[in-house]
């Protein structure tokens, strides 16, 4: 075989496997769009599931879902921005930055089913709270806190050394000088950087499961008081998610109609992403002309 | 009185309260032909106050449906009912971070955990036999033949008389309480063969429908339709009066557990779970049996004895 | 230029609190830092102490768990232990993913990289953005109702299989793989490329004798890291395998791993029971896993800055 039919061969591989790969997505979506959205419908966005009959909704599960980001953000980013700010700014070569690049490492590896277990751990059992919403955004937390970090800090970084050093040489103390000047320069990106992650916390279930519990309690969207057990904002009640939901109805569910339901769920789940996901892009190219624009 | 007593040291509430809630209480034993009729005059019957309720999934669904209509009797009380498992349930009952515990097995048989400190509370039984794909032809089962079949001794369905075809098992996990219920009364206590484990009645169902020659055990309440076909076993028939009388032997009390005697709101959901209302009508909703109908009795060990 | 106006001003304004703002700031941030070591840390300790527990306390044999291949802990008489089987099952599956993923991954990062950069790339990269936002459990049920109906239509066996999880897996991991293997492709030097055109090689040429070798350790990285994925993964893989506690004889026999066992029986085994404390020993090698696959990323991390 002559070297010029070999890469025309591997050329015609290449092509097939990306179209593999494309082909891949397509029917995903394809599916679970096609299968979903017809089970989708006002009714099911609005009514609250059921344990045993057909014909439940989502409405507590998405509800539920939000929340959870909502908090895990709320705690994830101040956190990941300092942490980023640390790593990018502040921390010296040697062995401490090692250890915090290692410990950075070992969060982001770690499977969600083990910080699920830690969290059982320390926010259920250990605090006492049981399953509650708070234990499961805190065990997202740590699930999403390396990769903020990591966003954070090369964004921080991609910032143009000349804006920073025209602070410091203006007699700016460094802190001043990360508050006011490379932050919000470096903010388009760790925004876009963190909602492609909120995607992934969306998401998430494992890390759920032993952490924010199966069930949820009866909510009265009319009850706007944090403290009140039956309001939908109470952090310390249990909150299953839209995906703990399509788990748990697959393999421990009672209802007779866990397909429906869990293709209703599941194009939901995945349209959210699609939306976090473009979401993402927009903010970032608009900010990105903005700011080219501007120069 | 002594309970009164009891009530009102562990109340913070007013004095008012503790009298209404014991009288509550009373009321409802007193009717026992089933009449709560009696109109709930805010000052007298008010109950208030928040339980929550933690354990078996198989269970939560029935405890939130029959917590939903006490919530809806009794405005101000607030009661959660949780889904975790019966371990979970019976481990935070046990340290007191809920006030009940839904187990589908006996305390006692669950490591690690204090059964005599618990109350059981039994608040509805469940039957369940051997299911298996219609296409496999038999309807009718020896016990001695079932363990076998269970536990691989038995690999095609020919040697019982069915069609020729190779036997596939539907387990569910080590843990679950369907599997210890199953395996003490059904297989007598032998260890199943291994196959597919799921924990999911209705998946377990579902791979029966769909995988010839498959075989798995489910609750009576699953037995709606004619994509499985439930086995008797020994001659007898998977009936509620068969269980009820104490015929057919898969079967299993759903226990809510407190530690100590349940005392204010948790005796008084509990008192309430056990009337003719839920009994009669919700426990028949969601394929249970009541309790109050059986006609024998069984004790943590397996001991079965008429009532 | 609106965002520098408004900075010049709080820069003016805050003058004089500059000082305990800096001090401020620098312990804002180091406690940051020290939160993420200290998570980092608990979450070994309370893992590595709960997951010994059943060594320690309840004397369950270490040599038994890792090799026996019988699991039986609710036999009251005589309960087993042995977790071969699952630590098998997760290593297969494991395997078999990367296998699956590795070429198609990489394929992929080469179309993206070297067949055609421009379109290429524009189609692909959004492509794998999204099959990274698919969240596992939607894997999960995708293959519980279609790729195990289909595997025991039109392959055989019981469609819960190795085979099963196999694929889900694979597909799980790909974005992993082909992202990280992209960027170690398009991050070779030019003249590598150039160099081996000038010599007269055909693209294949290239690519299999200069490019593939060149960028090995970091592929290998992204292998790596896939892995770690999948190994970790445990709703997806729960959901099709079937969940048996034999050692599977071949590709579509039903098996179990570390996670789908440790899921399915949480929540019914009662805390501090030994069974349960079994399944904290299996999230513990979980974890001291997901630490070998670290140090096998920084052994060929540091290979390649050789």
């Amino acid at each position: 075989m002559n070297s010029k039919t070999a890469d025309r061969i591997a050329t015609g591989v290449f092509i097939t496997i990306a179209i593999i790969i494309i082909s891949i997505l397509v029917g995903l979506f394809y599916y679970i769009l096609v299968n979903g959205l017809k089970h989708v419908s006002l009714d099911f966005l609005t009514s609250p599931s059921s344990n045993v009959r057909a014909g439940g909704g989502i409405r507590d599960q998405l509800f539920n879902s939000f929340y959870i980001l909502l908090l895990t953000m709320l705690i994830a980013v101040p956190l990941g921005i300092g942490g980023g700010i640390y790593m990018a700014e502040y921390a010296k070569p040697g062995k401490v930055t090692d250890i915090i690049r290692s410990c950075i490492e070992v969060l982001a590896s770690l499977p969600s089913i083990v910080i699920g277990m830690f969290g059982l751990l320390m926010f259920v059992n250990l605090t006492g709270w049981g399953y509650t919403i708070l234990g499961g955004a805190l065990a997202l937390t740590v699930f999403n806190l390396p990769v903020i970090v990591r966003v954070s800090e090369d964004a921080i970084r991609s910032v143009p050394r000349d804006l920073k050093e025209a602070s410091l040489a203006l007699g700016i103390t460094r802190w001043h000088t990360i508050k006011t000047v490379i932050l919000p320069s470096a903010f388009p990106s760790i925004l876009t950087g963190a909602i492609l992650a909120s995607g992934r916390v969306f998401g998430e279930a494992a890390a759920l499961l032993f952490t924010a519990g199966l069930s949820t309690p009866r909510l009265d969207y009319a009850n706007w008081n944090p403290f009140s057990d039956t309001s939908p904002l109470n952090i310390f009640r249990p909150a299953e998610t839209l995906a703990v939901h399509i788990w748990s109805v697959n393999t421990q569910g009672l209802i007779p109609d866990v397909e429906e339901v869990s293709n209703g769920a599941a194009a939901v789940l995945v349209l959210s992403v699609l939306i976090f996901n473009l979401l993402a892009r927009w903010i970032g190219s608009m900010i990105h002309k903005k700011i080219t624009a501007t120069k | 009185m002594k309970n009164m007593k009891k009530f009102g040291l562990g109340m913070t509430l007013s004095a008012l309260m503790v009298i209404t809630a014991a009288c509550g209480g009373g009321a409802s034993k007193d009717n026992s032909a089933g009449t709560d009729k009696t109109p709930k005059t805010a000052e007298t019957k008010e109950l208030s106050g928040s339980l929550v309720v933690s354990g078996s999934s198989a269970m939560q669904p029935l405890v939130a449906a029959a917590a939903e209509e006490f919530m809806a009797e009794n405005p101000k009380v607030d009661i959660q009912v949780n889904a975790g498992g019966s371990g979970t349930g019976l481990s935070q009952v046990a340290e007191g971070s809920v006030q009940i515990g839904n187990s589908d097995v006996f305390a006692e048989e669950k490591e690690g955990i204090p059964a005599d400190k618990l109350v059981d509370h039994k608040v509805a039984v469940v039957g369940m036999t051997a299911a298996v794909n219609p296409k496999v032809g038999i309807k009718d089962i020896k016990k001695e033949d079932l363990i076998k079949v269970f536990t691989g001794k038995i690999t095609n369905w020919k040697e019982l008389g069915g069609k020729d075809q190779k036997i596939v098992l539907v387990n569910r996990p080590d843990s679950s309480g369907t599997r210890a219920v199953f395996n003490k009364f059904a297989l007598d206590g032998a260890t199943p063969a291994e196959g597919i484990t799921e924990d999911s009645s209705n998946t377990v169902k579902k791979i029966i429908n769909e995988t010839d020659g498959a075989i798995g055990y489910l609750a009576f309440s699953y037995f709606t339709d004619d994509s499985v076909t439930p086995l008797s076993i020994d001659g007898v028939e998977p009936t509620d009066e068969n269980v009820q009388s104490g015929k057919f032997p898969v079967w299993a009390y759903q226990h809510s557990y407190t530690k100590g005697e349940a005392t204010d709101l948790a005796k008084e959901f509990l008192d309430y779970m056990m009337s003719d209302d839920i009994q009669n009508t919700l426990l028949k909703d969601q394929g249970y049996l009541p309790v109050t109908k059986m006609k024998v009795e069984r004790d943590a060990k397996g001991n079965q004895k008429d009532i | 230029m609106e965002k520098l106006i408004p900075a010049k001003e709080r820069l003016l304004k805050s003058n004089k609190k500059w000082m305990d703002g800096e001090l401020r700031g620098k312990i804002l941030v180091i406690l940051c830092a020290v939160i993420m070591i200290s998570v980092t840390i608990s979450i070994t300790i309370f893992l590595g102490s709960k997951g010994l527990q059943s060594f320690i306390h309840n004397g369950v044999s270490l040599i038994e768990f890792i090799t026996s291949k019988h699991w039986n802990p609710t036999n009251q008489a005589s309960p087993q232990y042995g977790a071969l089987p699952f630590i098998l099952g997760s290593f297969a599956v494991t395997f078999a993913a990367a296998l699956v993923a590795a070429p198609l991954g990489i394929g992929g990062a080469i179309f993206m990289t070297e067949i055609a950069p421009s379109w290429g790339k524009k189609i692909l990269q959004p492509v794998i953005e999204l099959l990274v936002g698919i969240p596992s459990v939607v894997y999960g049920f995708i293959g519980l109702t279609v790729l195990v109906p289909f595997i025991r239509e039109h392959v055989g066996g019981l469609g819960f299989s190795l085979l099963a999880g196999t694929i889900v897996l694979a597909i799980m991991i790909l974005p992993t793989v082909t992202t990280i293997a992209t960027d170690a492709m398009s991050s070779l030097p030019k003249n590598l490329r150039e160099g081996s055109y000038a010599l007269g090689a055909t693209r294949w040429q290239t690519i299999r004798k200069v490019l593939i070798p060149a960028a090995m350790p970091n592929l290998l990285t992204a292998i790596v890291l896939g892995m770690a994925r999948a190994f970790g993964e445990a709703l997806a893989v729960q959901m099709v395998i079937g969940n048996v506690r034999d050692i599977p004889s071949n590709i579509l026999d039903a098996s179990a791993t570390l996670t789908t066992i440790i899921t399915l029986n949480m929540g019914h085994t009662t805390y501090g029971s030994v069974e349960n404390n079994t399944l904290w020993s299996m999230g513990l090698i979980l974890l001291i896993m997901s630490f070998a696959f670290i140090l096998l990323i920084r052994y060929l991390s540091s290979r390649r800055k050789m």
